[in-house]
Formats: C-alpha cells, sequence, structure tokens
C-alpha cells in the first residue's frame, strides 16, 4: 500500500445532519439555472467583440499547396503563420516507446483530418465569418487516408507522422502465470469485440473568446472547460504569455463529460491571435463543427480470452486492446490514454490473478480521441462482461451466479489487482445480489418462458459489474507516464465579515451540483447553512491552482480539501467563539450559524465581526481574519474505487430490430454519499448515455476518411422516451482512503450499461442462434443477425 | 451553421407568390413552414439568392370539406391537423399521421404542402396522402393544374411541379365510415424519420384497399399485390398472413432496387403490422 500523505482526520459521516453530509439539500445552482439565468460563453456580452469562424479542413489527408485569401480580406483572416511565434501541441507519454506528434494550432502544411482548423475568419457576425471562410481556397495536394483500425496496423499504410507504422504506443500490462492457469482451466472463452466511435455531445458545444486586458496587462481567455487552472498552464508554455498574465475563466458550462477536458487547438490559436489584436474574439462550437471536428471518443477491438474452471471461476485472462486514436495525441491525455485504460483495468470487479494484456494505440485519419464519460471503462466493462456471460453458458450456469464467484471479496480488501491497482473497499458480490433481487431473476426466466418463442417479441435479462477508479492520485498519474501529475485539489474557504462563507475551488462544476455538496462540506464542520454559502470556481483568478474537473475526482478531491480547510477554520472560530462565550475551545460546537457551548451561544456572524472588524476582541495572539487554504490528496496513489452491478430486462423485437429497456436496475457503492439525490441524478444520466452507446450512437467514416453523421439527423442520441426511470440501491462503504469516506462515481452509469444491455439482447436473442458483439446494436445488425443465422440453420 | 446571405419576402397572396417565381433565372425558393429550408440553408447545403415566405397568405391556410373530399390549403400545419382543426377525411388517419411527425415544436410550423412539395420519401405524408389518392393543385404562370398522388413523387425531392409554380392546396377523398387503417413506422428513436412506414387502408363498403411502403425506396411504393390480397379479406387468418407474405415480396420485387436481407424483414414487419392494425387484430 502506498501511502501520499498522512490520514485525514475526517471520518465517515454516519448519522446526516440537516444540511450536511448524507442529506438530500436541493442544488444551489438550479434557480439560475432553471429559470435560463445561467452565463455560458455565447452569452458574454463584450462590446466590440468579433466572431470567428474556422475553415476547417474538407478533406481527411492532404498537403497543403498554397491557400487563397481573397483580396480585402486583410485582416480578416489568419493562418498559422500570423500567430506569432507558437509552438505546436506535442502532447507524449513519458513512457518508453511513446511515439510522439506535433500538433499545430492551425494546420499549415499538412491536414491529417475532416474537420482540422486552418483559419480563422472574422466578422461582425458568425454568419459573415462563415462567407469569408467559404471564399478562401485551400490547394489541398490529397494524399490516401488510414481511416479503420485494420488500415492502421497494416505495415503497408501510409504514415501519418513519419513513424515506421501507425502504431503510437503499446503497453503490456499483467502478471502471475497464464500459460498454468490456461493448463489448469476446464474452459477457455474467446470472442473479439467493438465498441464504435461516438461523439461527446456535450449539450453546450466547446467554446472560446479571448481579449487583452489592457489595465491589468493580462490576457483573458474564457474557454467551455473542465479545467481552467491547467488550460492557463499549458497556454502560456505553448503562445509564451507568463502565467501571472493569463487568466482563464470557464463561465457556466453546458456539459463536459470530457470534451472539455483537453487543450483544444481552438484554445492555443485564439489565445495566440487575442494578445495580436485590439478587440475580443470569440468562438462558439456549433453542433456540425461538435460532431465532426471535437475530439470524439472509443472506437475500440478487444480480442479477449478467458481460461476458466468448471464453475466458471476466472483462472487467466489474456486481451488485445486495439483503439483507434485518430490523427493527433491530445494534451495531456495522449492518443494511448484508451488502449492503455482498457488494458490496464480488463481483470475488473474479480480477483483473477494471471494476465497478459496488451494494448495497441493507432493513429489515422480521423478526429484524435479524447475522454469521454468513463473513459476506457465502458469497453472494457463491455468486453468482459459480455465474455463472463459467455463463460457461464460454457458451464451451465446463471451470469450473476458466475460473477458472484468470481469478485474479489470484502476480507480481501484492500485488494491489490494483478495490474497495480488498489481496491479499497466494499462488499462487490453484494452489488450482484442487489441488482439480481431488484430485477427478480426467477420471475424474469418465468416470463422467458412464458413468452419468448411465442411472437416476434423475445424477453432477456443482462448484467454487468465494473470497478469505477476515480479520484485518481498521484502514482496513477505517474505510473500512466503522464507528464504533468493531477494528484491533488486545493480549495479556499473564507468567511466575510458579516458572517457568511465562500469557498473558492479549482474544479469546476458543470453539472455535478458542486456548488451544493462542496456547500454541505462546509456546513459539516462549519455548521452554515449550506444554502447560504457561495461556491466560486472556473477562474483562475478566483481560487488557488487546481486541477479542474475530471475523472470522478471533485467530490473526493476538492471534497477534501474543503473539508480539511474547512476544518482548521472551524478551529479558529471555536476559539474566538469561545473567547467571547467565556468558556473553554473544546467545549464550542458549530450548528445553526452558531457557536454553542452548552446553553450559551453565539452568532457567526459575531466571530467573523470581531475577526474582520474588531481585532480587540479577538483572544491574545489570535490573528485576524478567516481563510484557510488547503490541499488534499488521497491515502492510496490509486484513488477510492467504486462499484456497482446493472442489471436490465429488454425486448428484442425480431421484426424490426428494436430493442426497447423495460427495466433497469443499478446497485452500487460510491461510499459515503454527500448528496444522494444527486448520486441518483448521475447514476442515471450516466445510463442514458450508456444506452445510446449500446443502441444508438456511431460516428461512422466513409472509405475517403469523411465523417458520415455530421447533424443529429445522422447521429442519434436518447431522449426522454427511450430513457427508463433506473432504479437504484445504494451500498455504502466509506472508502479508507479518503476524506468522510467519499468516492468518486461521476462516470459509473456510463460504464456498465453497454455490457449490460448487450448481455440482455445476447440472452434474448440465444435461442435464435444469435450473437452480437458490437456496439452500438442498431436494427441493421441485429436484423442482419437474425438473417445470417436463419440462413445458417437452413443449411 | 449560419446561412448565406439571401433576400426575404413575405408573399401576400398566391399571384405576389407566382410573380416572385416567373423569373427562373432568380433562383428564388418558396418556404411555407422552414422546418426543412431552413436547416438546410444553415447547413450550406442549398443556397438560394431570395427567400419567398408563404406561410402568412390566407388562401393557402383555408381548409374545407365536401360530401366526397376534404381540402387542405398548402400552409395548413401538421399540429392543426393533429389538433383536429382541419377535417378529417379518413377516420381519423391524418390526424394519428400528424401527431407523429417528428416534435411537437416542428409540427406547429412545418405544413403538409411544403412536406409534399419537398418530396423526402421518408416524410410520412408523401406516403399517407400516396395511400389515400390524393390530388394536388398546382398554380402557376398557366393556371392551374390537378396532379393526381401516383403522378406528383416522381423522385427524391423531385415533384411534378415546376420551379413556376405553387402547390396551393390538396384534396383528400373520404373514406367510407366504416374504413379502416393502419400506419406503422420503424423509427431508431422518437421524433425521428422513419426508416420504415406501411401505410394501409382498407374501405370494404367501396371495395378498395390501398397500401403503400414508404421511406424504405426513393419514392414511396404502392403495394398493389398486398392490397390486391388484402381487399375484401374479413379477419387475420394464418392462411392471410402467408398470403400477404407472398404478396408482399411480390410488390417488394418491383421496388427501385433490391432490399438487403435486414431491410427485407424490417420492410415486411412494417406492411404485415399496418395490415393487422387495419385489420383490428391487437
Amino acid at each position: 500500500m502506498s501511502l501520499t500523505s498522512a490520514p485525514p482526520a475526517l471520518a465517515a459521516v454516519t448519522a446526516p445532519r440537516p444540511g450536511c453530509i448524507g442529506d438530500r439539500v436541493l442544488r444551489n445552482e438550479d434557480g439560475r439555472f432553471l429559470a435560463g439565468h445561467g452565463e455560458y460563453l455565447a452569452d458574454l456580452d463584450v462590446p466590440g467583440t468579433r466572431e470567428i469562424a474556422f475553415l476547417r479542413s474538407p478533406v481527411a489527408h492532404a498537403r497543403i499547396r498554397a491557400i487563397a485569401i481573397p483580396e480585402g480580406a486583410e485582416g480578416r483572416v489568419f493562418l498559422l503563420k500570423d500567430l506569432g511565434d507558437i509552438h505546436p501541441v506535442r502532447a507524449v507519454l513519458t513512457s518508453p516507446g511513446f511515439r510522439g506528434s506535433d500538433y499545430p494550432a492551425l494546420a499549415a502544411d499538412t491536414v491529417r483530418f475532416v474537420g482540422e482548423p486552418i483559419a480563422i475568419c472574422l466578422g461582425a457576425t458568425r454568419a459573415e465569418a462563415e462567407d469569408l471562410a467559404q471564399e478562401i481556397v485551400v490547394d489541398f495536394d490529397e494524399l490516401p487516408p488510414v481511416v479503420e483500425i485494420e488500415q492502421a496496423l497494416d505495415p503497408a499504410s501510409p504514415s501519418l507522422h513519419g513513424w515506421p507504422d501507425n502504431i503510437c504506443f503499446v503497453s503490456t500490462p499483467g502478471g502471475g502465470d497464464l500459460d498454468a492457469a490456461a493448463k489448469a482451466a476446464a474452459v477457455t472463452v474467446s470472442r473479439e469485440f467493438r465498441m464504435a466511435r461516438q461523439c461527446v455531445v456535450s449539450l453546450e458545444g466547446r467554446g472560446v473568446m479571448a481579449w487583452w486586458d489592457r489595465r491589468l496587462q493580462e490576457l483573458v481567455v474564457y474557454s467551455s472547460t473542465q479545467q481552467p487552472h491547467v488550460i492557463r498552464t499549458v497556454l502560456a508554455k505553448l503562445i509564451g504569455v507568463p502565467e501571472h498574465q493569463l487568466r482563464v475563466v470557464a463561465p457556466d458550462v453546458g456539459g463536459g463529460f470530457g470534451v472539455k477536458n483537453n487543450l483544444q487547438q481552438e484554445e492555443v490559436a485564439i489565445a495566440a491571435l487575442a494578445r495580436r489584436l485590439k478587440f475580443p474574439i470569440r468562438w462558439t462550437e456549433d453542433r456540425r463543427e461538435h460532431l465532426i471536428a471535437s475530439p470524439q471518443a472509443r472506437e475500440h477491438r478487444v480480442r479477449l480470452t478467458a481460461h476458466a474452471d468448471a464453475q466458471g471461476r476466472i483462472l487467466g485472462l489474456e486481451a488485445e486492446a486495439v483503439v483507434n486514436a485518430g490523427a493527433y495525441s491530445i494534451w495531456p491525455w495522449s492518443a494511448a490514454m484508451e488502449a492503455n485504460m482498457v488494458a490496464g483495468i480488463l481483470t475488473g470487479p474479480y480477483a483473477i490473478e494471471a494476465y497478459r494484456g496488451r494494448g495497441v494505440t493507432v493513429v489515422s485519419n480521423k478526429a484524435p480521441l479524447g475522454p469521454y464519460r468513463g473513459v476506457g471503462r465502458p469497453s472494457a466493462c463491455f468486453t468482459l462482461e459480455r465474455l463472463v456471460d459467455e463463460i457461464a453458458r460454457a458451464v451451465g450456469r446463471e451470469p450473476h451466479a458466475v460473477r458472484i464467484d468470481n469478485m474479489v471479496r470484502p476480507e480481501q480488501m484492500p485488494y491489490r489487482t494483478v495490474t497495480g491497482k488498489l481496491f479499497d473497499s466494499g462488499d462487490y458480490a453484494e452489488s450482484v445480489r442487489q441488482a439480481a433481487a431488484m430485477i427478480d431473476v426467477p420471475a424474469v426466466r418465468a416470463r422467458q418462458t412464458r413468452e419468448n418463442g411465442k411472437g416476434p417479441r423475445f424477453i432477456g435479462l443482462g448484467f454487468a459489474s465494473y470497478t469505477e477508479q476515480t479520484a485518481h492520485g498521484t502514482d496513477e498519474w505517474i505510473a500512466r507516464g503522464l507528464t504533468e501529475v493531477f494528484g491533488y485539489e486545493t480549495a479556499t474557504v473564507r468567511f466575510t465579515p458579516d458572517g457568511k462563507l465562500i469557498i473558492e475551488a479549482a474544479i469546476q462544476n458543470h453539472g455535478q451540483g458542486l456548488e451544493t455538496t462542496l456547500a454541505q462540506v462546509a456546513a459539516e464542520e462549519l455548521g452554515v447553512d449550506p444554502a447560504d454559502v457561495v461556491v466560486r470556481h472556473g477562474d483562475t483568478a478566483v481560487s488557488p491552482y487546481g486541477m479542474g474537473t475530471f475523472a470522478s475526482r471533485s467530490m473526493v478531491m476538492a471534497g477534501g480539501a474543503v473539508g480539511r480547510a474547512s476544518r482548521q477554520l472551524a478551529e479558529k472560530v471555536k476559539r474566538i467563539a469561545a473567547h467571547l462565550l467565556q468558556v473553554k475551545p473544546d467545549e464550542v460546537t458549530l450548528a445553526g450559524n452558531c457557536a454553542v457551548a452548552g446553553a450559551r451561544s453565539v452568532p457567526l456572524k459575531s466571530v467573523t465581526d470581531a475577526a474582520f472588524l474588531h481585532p480587540e476582541n479577538l483572544p491574545a495572539g489570535e490573528e485576524p481574519c478567516l481563510d484557510e487554504t488547503t490541499t488534499f490528496q488521497p491515502l492510496s496513489g490509486t484513488g477510492a474505487f467504486a462499484y456497482a452491478t446493472h442489471a436490465v430486462v429488454v425486448a428484442v423485437d425480431t421484426g424490426t430490430g428494436l430493442v426497447e429497456i423495460l427495466e433497469y436496475a443499478v446497485a452500487h457503492d460510491c461510499g459515503t454519499m454527500v448528496n444522494p439525490m444527486i448520486v441518483e441524478g448521475q447514476v442515471q444520466g450516466g445510463v442514458a448515455q450508456g444506452i445510446g452507446n449500446a443502441l444508438l450512437e456511431e460516428s461512422p467514416y466513409d472509405s475517403g476518411g469523411q465523417p458520415l453523421a455530421s447533424t443529429f439527423a445522422d447521429y442519434l442520441v436518447p431522449g426522454a422516451p427511450e430513457v427508463p426511470t433506473v432504479r437504484i440501491a445504494h451500498l455504502e462503504t466509506p472508502s479508507p482512503f479518503t476524506a468522510y469516506g467519499i468516492k468518486g462515481m461521476g462516470e459509473g452509469g456510463a460504464i456498465a450499461a453497454p455490457a449490460a444491455i448487450l448481455n440482455a439482447v445476447n440472452d434474448a436473442l440465444r435461442p435464435l442462434g444469435v450473437e452480437l458483439n458490437e456496439t452500438p446494436i442498431t436494427p441493421k445488425r441485429i436484423l442482419t443477425a437474425l438473417h445470417d443465422a436463419r440462413t445458417e440453420r437452413a443449411r | 451553421m449560419k446561412p448565406m446571405p439571401f433576400d426575404y419576402a413575405r408573399a401576400t397572396d398566391v399571384p405576389d407568390a407566382l410573380a416572385a417565381l416567373a423569373d427562373a433565372e432568380a433562383g428564388v425558393r418558396v418556404m411555407a413552414g422552414g422546418q426543412s429550408l431552413v436547416p438546410m440553408l444553415n447547413l450550406r447545403l442549398a443556397t438560394f439568392p431570395r427567400v419567398v415566405d408563404i406561410s402568412k397568405v390566407a388562401e393557402l391556410r383555408e381548409r374545407g370539406e365536401t360530401a366526397d373530399a376534404v381540402t387542405l390549403g398548402a400552409c395548413v400545419t401538421h399540429g392543426e391537423i393533429e389538433d383536429g382543426e382541419a377535417p378529417e377525411p379518413a377516420a381519423g388517419l391524418m390526424r394519428h399521421v400528424a401527431s407523429g411527425i417528428a416534435y411537437r415544436a416542428v409540427r406547429n410550423r412545418g405544413t403538409i404542402g411544403g412536406s409534399a412539395s419537398l418530396a423526402d420519401a421518408s416524410a410520412d405524408w408523401v406516403t399517407t396522402l400516396l395511400a389515400l389518392g390524393a390530388r394536388f393543385v398546382i398554380r402557376g404562370p398557366d393556371g392551374e393544374r390537378e396532379v393526381a398522388a401516383p403522378d406528383m413523387f416522381l423522385a427524391p425531392y423531385f415533384t411534378a411541379m415546376t420551379d413556376q409554380e405553387l402547390l396551393v392546396r390538396i384534396v383528400v377523398p373520404k373514406t367510407s365510415r366504416d374504413a379502416t387503417w393502419g400506419y406503422y413506422k420503424v423509427t431508431r428513436r422518437s421524433g425521428e424519420y422513419g426508416l420504415t412506414i406501411g401505410a394501409v387502408i382498407l374501405d370494404p363498403a367501396r371495395d378498395r384497399a390501398s397500401v403503400v411502403l414508404g421511406a424504405a425506396s426513393r419514392t414511396p411504393l404502392a403495394c398493389t399485390a398486398t392490397a390486391a390480397a388484402l381487399r375484401g379479406a374479413p379477419r387475420w387468418t394464418d392462411a392471410l398472413e402467408a398470403a400477404l407474405r407472398v404478396a408482399v415480396a411480390e410488390d417488394l420485387a418491383r421496388g427501385d432496387r433490391p432490399f438487403e436481407p435486414h431491410e427485407a424483414i424490417m420492410v415486411e414487419t412494417t406492411i404485415l403490422r399496418a395490415a393487422t392494425q387495419a385489420l383490428g387484430v391487437s
């Protein structure tokens, strides 16, 4: 076990108090959001702003021979050479063997995917800027594109970045004696799985606005980002503006899901240009740009082999995951993030002692791949959990029973996996038992016997279990070879003289409810009303340095930092209150906006009045003012692991290939819940995205590298009618490694849904001889498989 | 996704609109509800120097009925049909179809005439109006003419109208009171265009059966063999189902291209389910 800092004194909360950790508090931020009073990037109203349209590549792979800018467009069209001395983005891992490549802010010599930005065009309106972009003529010398995984793996394909081939990185995690496992196995089951390329589809697209502030002599960059501080750091390096003259602000951000958790080329280009202009410029990504040119997600091909005993107990696992990472490596995660993660976590929640993994990252002429809710986990969960169902069939047992037998057991905790992750706590098998009970397995099996085969509708039952690594600490990011280590989070907690509280956090709240849950943590320690706490975030000018919101980290990390700062602040509040009440500090408790000692109490307002405005009322030696800044790191460098089991019942219409979700149940454990209502919303929302992954969402490309889904007519996302209400059971095992025992959980809902739904569809169609191992399972894929199975039977 | 600059004019009446369309070189496009045209303009898939908005032309908003038929002005909206603010010719079929077009926001503005004039093979009205045997009243420089549904939809986005003509109203023959119908649309998610549409109208009192398959090919396919098999069928039987499967296959063979295996399954399902609805099989 690796401990990176002293154990936190912040123990798990067992009995929630009103407004504190564990209470179902209504969200502070909903007032402005529900009334339409949020302020997003496109809402900013700064006089003199000109709007940007990017000229983007219409071809997948070409050299640029010449760019002809229309006469009279001087000062309105800008190419890479017009942005000054800036560096290309070079997102690499420190891992030996990683092949780096440059990603210029604007393409100057070569374009490598449809949608790659080439020029910035300015206009008084976006329409005018688009008119201008349309007038620019680029002379392309087209090159053969590399599109699909098989092409990218073929050494005969053209090399995108001057490497010997198009393989960016190969990771080989594993351990244990796989050969012995294979020898001892009663059954060996192998399959190939594919998960399609997806778009992320945040409700608000990306966007950047920037100007030079003459008074403060600083470059102001507004960006719809999840991580303003980190963006400031990297922008400063790339465009040559020192960090103390650079302010990055994330205003209200309409969803991120990972697509705003990268450095964006548009950020670099716009920041560099704004420094050279005397007026603000803004780019608001439209949906077409989002679907074509934003970082995309998934596109995995995983080959998996399991060796199991006669009970289905997995003795060893062998995997090869190939990920098509697209044209460029994205900062800071690098092109290899997905493949490395899939290969690194494929043993799932199971006690599998022998594993040989291979994660292969290839590049191609598609949009670059970035993080999307779940990152490699939906694919890892999908492949492993599909295979567990096939193992169960091979040994003739119920799939959920085989899962239970394979799970890491509570008495093994903390459990070090064969790939080096430290599972912290929990009863994994109990999540299977609870999900099975909620979905009522015997009733579903009876219904299948009754209904299947009587008509076109076939009922199926599917399970999927996973662990979700959250709040990754220092060790994890170092092990992954990242050039920056996102191991901590920071917060300042400060009272104002009138007794109110402000939290200044470096995370960014874009739908997670952090303006409420961080207030609940402060309420836990300081006895304030959470509705009365202001949480300021998303702005390098208002909070100390921190890493941002991603990887299911903010509640653990920022919650821990707010908790520690509040605890320290509470000590000072108690000392001052004790002085005012004429009692000892350890007699004072904080509750209901008051400091209380037995029958006597003083309002916090009196304490802050003394602290800020009447130092003569402070105890001797006490410094004025009331604020604290602290950082937090989890005790385990690999973070805290949440886990869950999803169970789903589907009806597959064999006449249309449509899948209807009849029941959906989730039993999960994210440790101590700060606000169960928000937790449930996260589960429900994640499942919605997982349903899209399983059934609807796919970004296909043609053989020329043209993306075929460029509007919502072609890229289907689930709407309310497609998403059932998810029944949720909470297990609550506090993590021993985090403040209050909180585990992250933001991605979980999206992780298991594709696996559970595919398992259910396969369960339904098994009598018809159909097996589907590719997402999304579209009507075309289901009906084609049914047709093929029918043809096969007729032979 | 902003349109190229274009001139906008609102027509006050039909002659006004026709005058705008008269110059074949001017590249004028008619806009009714704008639910297809505006996205195409925004995506710069279509560019027109001038757009003439006909949505406020009173004549095009009229609706009426005779003993035999219902007449709908070209600018009657899907929402108005859904809400029963237009006469119903076919025992509720048109209201049902209207209620399933895209989303209410689209139905509030989109018009039946705009849909018919665009002639998207996946559009609900194109299939439905063919099944109902509607007639299209078209006015142009040479006066008015009437085009029957089978002659109206020639190819995707291509009708019998010239660029100088305007669809002014649609005449939909009434079914008899006892007519029944089935309408089955396969969509991957609610509100999307159909992958396939099956429309079946059975009118035994007039010894008439009509079956149209929409969305699956370049233009809606009149399934005459299936209609013949259904005509006079009193109820659903295994024998009828077997006969229908044969008839559907016969109809599909006359399609404008061979169907892939998965399409053939979906198309057969679509037609048979529309037929079961029309025959009152739950």
